[in-house]
């Protein structure tokens, strides 16, 4: 990454200026990961979900959400995969790993689906106007009267978590699943976590969270694999899982560890510190036709000019 | 300067309405019932676009080939004005027309596309510094105020001396007669400004255009995926101006019946050798380098798409190569329009083909009405340039009609 980095700048800068290029490298020297100090989490214990869809309604009411197209105690919508959508803010979809009980029928395992919070979020980087945001309470918030509807942030999004109102001609919102923001800023449970019958979803400051999380694991190695999704994936995420089947045959997708706005930030405010790539590029122009083409710098160009020199 | 001979640019003065306009014109009308429904029942009942695939052709179309292809404004004001080669000052104005039509539409597309048209300058008052799209827009919004100053000169050239409003707004002649005289003479003073900050905007918004996926690294193909995505949209772009300036000059010439202004074209084309030869490097030195030739042969549809897309660069390449190739209207023609091609679908591939969301149920493809809406925008593009040609002063070509009585 790192190496791929310097050879981006050492070509580009070389490009742009070649004087140029050590201050390229000074100015993009490594962009630091953002996250708030101290935000909120929440740890999803797959091994005690039992798909009953609780978290569901419960998100349905306290976001007052339109009635659902699929009624909420229907469990026959767990056999296809569903994704979070305009009207539902977290889904549960059912997996199947493989693994089979006494009776030889194959275990199900459930996993809820919702936005991740993630610490340093891609749709935060890439949204135009600042509409996304990941506050210190470790919500990713969205503001919809900054909110163009350019849905830059649903191709940045490394989980696909955003949903789009395509059906409204004026004014579409982005919607995803908010951490119930307005609950947690008074240190309230979100309502998915509070309406879970089996306590799979524990809520509390993330680093606490993650200390009691390996300490369970520990402390259950049958139970548990030895990892806890969301650590470190894209940099981290606000909400996490523990499992005891392998996260890949869960839907999970396997994401590498740096945050996803690290190279676009990189080139951006590397190119951009103080402006010093245009300025240096408006310098070298301006001298290039100063030198070769000076009649052009008292003269529009035009064939007006040349005929009639004032 | 004083010793080419090229005739100035003039109004065509031609009629405007021929079988062909009309033609045109019933596209664009079709295609404005179509965003006509996209404003009532939103974007759902025009696109197949959905929270999987949220960009879709109008993006990889109008937008960042709109984009790409409309370099030839900024590529040709640097050869003409800044590196000073005169003798090609006959297609700054065409390019320049092109490019400012160009990015008015890559606007009007934009507006289609984001969900709340209305909120479109909310970037302005929002910024938002990390986001690569910010710059893009900031740079576009620029660029096109700065593309129209560019343009004045050719209005004011067409009308000073020369208002004569009818009737009641007859009052105002002297004023607009003023106002000409003194755009004029500022514009005299301080257009090398804008055309320099047209060409620092330029590849600020060109590489940006590249940055724009680099977010997205689990989701770009690595055929696509490189760090140096910005470079290679910055050079190809680069590239891609003088290919389109035959593009367009060759069909204007041909269909309005003017010489074809080869001795201008050709040695342009001399120069795009070069610059192609640049990007052709980087990008296979770029697979080279990460490897990623193993997806070529793979059967998947992104190996066959980045083949073609190379083929559309490298034959093209060796035609122009060939100065027998070049000299020949025709091959020229062929050559230019491959290379214009090629970028249409670099930019799609990028943006459409490339892109594998995860959790997709449905593929994406185009719907009737997305074409619909960017033939619309693409023949309004075709029909405010045969506007602005016959009305302004932009095309110098002799008439055929005139070279042949003077033989
Ligand atoms: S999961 Fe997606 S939408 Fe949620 S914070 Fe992360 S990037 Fe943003
Ligand atoms: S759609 Fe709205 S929230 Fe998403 S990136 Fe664009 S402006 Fe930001
Ligand atoms: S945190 Fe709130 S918005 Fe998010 S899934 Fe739970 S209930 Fe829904």
């Amino acid at each position: 990454m790192n190496i791929s980095r310097r050879r981006f700048f050492g070509v580009a800068g070389a490009m742009i200026s070649s004087a140029a290029v050590g201050n390229a490298k000074n100015a993009c020297a490594g962009r630091q990961p953002k996250a708030p100090p101290n935000p909120y989490g929440c740890v999803v214990d797959l091994t005690a979900c039992v798909g009953c869809r609780t978290c569901e309604q419960a998100c349905n009411r306290v976001n007052h959400l339109p009635p659902p197209e699929e009624r909420l105690d229907d469990r026959t919508v767990l056999d296809h995969k569903r994704r979070p959508s305009t009207s539902a803010f977290t889904v549960i979809n059912r997996y199947y790993s493989g693994r089979l009980d006494a009776q030889n029928q194959l275990v199900p395992t459930y996993v809820k689906v919702q936005c991740m919070h993630c610490q340093d979020p891609a749709c935060a980087s890439a949204c135009i106007t600042g509409a996304l945001h990941k506050k210190e309470n470790g919500a990713v918030n969205y503001d919809k009267s900054r909110c163009v509807g350019c849905r830059y942030c649903l191709v940045a999004c490394p989980f696909q978590i955003p949903a789009y109102e395509y059906f409204d001609p004026l004014t579409p919102r982005v919607r995803k699943c908010t951490f119930c923001y307005d609950r947690i800023r008074q240190d309230e449970k979100p309502g998915c976590a509070a309406a879970c019958p089996m306590e799979a979803i524990t809520f509390g400051h993330r680093q606490t969270l993650l200390e009691v999380t390996h300490r369970k694991i520990a402390a259950n190695p049958v139970r548990y694999l030895n990892k806890v999704y969301g650590e470190f994936e894209v940099g981290g995420t606000s909400w996490m899982y523990i499992s005891r089947e392998p996260f890949e045959k869960l839907g999970f997708l396997t994401l590498p560890h740096y945050p996803m706005p690290h190279l676009t930030e990189t080139i951006q405010h590397g190119i951009f510190a103080y402006m010093w790539a245009p300025i240096t590029l408006f310098a070298i122009l301006a001298g290039v036709m100063w030198k070769i083409n000076p009649q052009q710098m008292n003269h529009a160009p035009g064939f007006q000019a040349q005929e009639d020199p004032i | 300067m004083s010793s080419h001979d090229h005739p100035k640019p003039a109004p065509l003065e031609i009629k405007f309405w021929t079988p062909g306009v009309l033609v045109l014109f019933a596209v664009m009308l079709i295609g404005f019932c179509f965003i006509i429904a996209r404003y009532l029942g939103g974007l759902a009942v025009v696109t197949n676009l959905d929270n999987q695939h949220p960009w879709g052709l109008w993006i990889g179309i109008d937008v960042a080939t709109g984009v790409a292809l409309a370099a030839g404004g900024f590529t040709t004001a640097a050869i003409a004005h800044v590196f000073g080669r005169h003798q090609y000052e006959a297609v700054t104005r065409p390019a320049l027309l092109t490019a400012t039509l160009g990015y008015t539409f890559v606007a009007i597309g934009l507006a289609i596309d984001v969900g709340r048209s209305w909120a479109l300058p909310k970037p302005l008052l929002f910024w938002q510094g990390n986001s690569v799209l910010f710059e893009v827009a900031m740079c576009v919004v620029v660029y096109t105020h700065v593309l129209y100053i560019e343009f004045v000169p050719i209005v004011v050239e067409r009308f000073r001396g020369r208002v004569n409003l009818p009737g009641p707004f007859s009052l105002v002649n002297d004023r607009i007669e003023r106002l000409l005289t003194l755009a004029d003479g500022i514009l005299d003073k301080t257009m090398w400004v804008f055309i320099i900050a047209g060409v620092v905007l330029s590849c600020m918004h060109q590489s940006g255009l590249g940055s724009l996926m680099l977010i997205a690294p689990t989701k770009l193909h690595p055929l696509w995926y490189t760090p140096i995505l910005p470079l290679l949209f910055l050079t190809s772009a680069i590239a891609a101006g003088y290919p389109m300036v035959v593009f367009e000059t060759t069909v204007a010439t041909a269909s309005f019946k003017r010489a074809d202004e080869m001795e201008v074209l050709a040695p342009l084309t001399g120069v795009t050798k070069y610059l192609l030869g640049i990007y052709i490097t980087l990008k296979i030195g770029d697979m080279i380098f990460r490897e990623t030739y193993v997806y070529l042969f793979d059967g998947s549809i992104e190996g066959r798409s980045f083949i073609v897309e190379m083929l559309a660069m490298i034959i093209p390449w060796f035609m122009l190569m060939s100065k027998r190739l070049r000299a020949k209207r025709h091959t020229l023609f062929v050559a230019c329009t491959t290379i214009v091609l090629g970028i249409a679908l670099n930019r799609c591939n990028v943006f459409l083909i490339g892109f594998n969301p995860p959790y997709a149920v449905n593929s994406y493809f185009p719907s009737i009405s997305e074409m619909a809406i960017t033939a619309c925008l693409l023949c309004s593009i075709t029909f405010f340039y045969r506007l602005a040609v016959t009305y302004l002063p932009v095309l110098s070509a002799p008439s055929l009609a005139s070279l042949e009585k003077e033989s």
